[in-house]
């Protein structure tokens, strides 16, 4: 990765957590369990404070599944985020994914969804208009 | 496989992420597609999640049934927990006595095959489900 821009790396158990060019820029890996999930929600949150970052990528091509418990997380650190003044995009879901979390009711209102990480930060940086809810 | 049944004790939430890939690995097992895959594993998650939470804890079991290409899993999940007063009124989106969005029970039913549940306040709370390969 080009160095030049990143402004912080931190680990929130064993997930990266990058920020560049005012976005925290994090690519779930693997399952993780509730604990993990909470956690990595309390990081984010702390490091868009810390960088007064503008939004927050959350890559989630890795995860097989999002239940509701992980779609709650992730609506209530959009939430708390934009209170921050800070956008959430969600990049990289696979079409199972979102199946599931239509057929489960989840709405994941304030959450904004993007194809890939560079589409994600191009919206934030340029300040554009959101691409489709994810609604 | 030499014995198709895998069980997964359910005690803490940690071990709701145990029950989900016990779930993956028997739906992989039958040559289930991916989308039927990721709405088995997703149902499973809620219903463990839920024995954990509202059911003291329970044990979750996979089996594999049928055979050739219409195999299926059948989870069956069983807690000790206070049993669910109104299955019905549980089973209605939007409905959580915890801090939940009330759309585990719900969304689970509309993402597998097959779904009962039996519960009582003597014996607990017991999910069935299954999900076919495709
Ligand atoms: N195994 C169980 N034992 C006792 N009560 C249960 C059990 N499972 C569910 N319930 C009851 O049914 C309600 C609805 O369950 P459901 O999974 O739909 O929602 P939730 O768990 O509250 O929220 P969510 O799943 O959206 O995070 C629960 O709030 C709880 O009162
Ligand atoms: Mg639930």
């Amino acid at each position: 990765m080009d160095t030049e821009g990143v402004e912080g790396v931190l680990h929130a158990g064993g997930t990266p957590i990058v920020t560049i060019t005012g976005c925290v820029i994090v690519a779930i890996r693997d399952d993780l369990d509730d604990q993990s999930v909470m956690h990595l929600q309390d990081e984010l949150v702390e490091e868009v404070a810390r960088r007064g970052a503008r939004g927050v990528i959350i890559d989630i091509s890795a995860l097989e599944i999002v239940d509701t418990f992980a779609g709650r997380m992730i609506g209530s650190m959009a939430q708390m985020a934009r209170m921050m003044n800070a956008r959430t995009i969600l990049v990289g879901m696979r079409p199972a994914v979102a199946m599931t979390l239509v057929e489960l009711g989840m709405t994941l209102v304030g959450v904004e969804t993007a194809l890939n990480a560079d589409k994600a930060m191009n919206l934030i940086v340029n300040d554009l208009p959101p691409v489709a809810l994810a609604q | 496989m030499p014995n198709d049944t895998v069980s997964v004790t359910l005690r803490r939430a940690s071990d709701v992420a145990y029950a989900r890939q016990a779930a993956m690995q028997t739906m992989a097992a039958i040559g289930a597609s991916s989308i039927k895959k990721t709405k088995f594993v997703t149902a499973v998650s809620e219903i463990a999640r839920n024995a954990v939470l509202y059911g003291r804890g329970g044990v979750i079991t996979f089996e594999i049934v049928g055979s050739g290409p219409r195999r299926s899993v059948v989870a069956e999940c069983m807690d000790r927990g206070p049993g669910i007063a109104d299955v019905a009124l549980a089973l209605t989106e939007g409905y959580s006595t915890g801090s939940g969005l009330g759309l585990g029970l719900s969304g689970a039913k509309r993402l597998v095959d097959r779904f009962e549940i039996a519960s009582s306040a003597l014996t607990g709370t017991t999910v069935t489900m299954e999900c076919f390969a495709r």
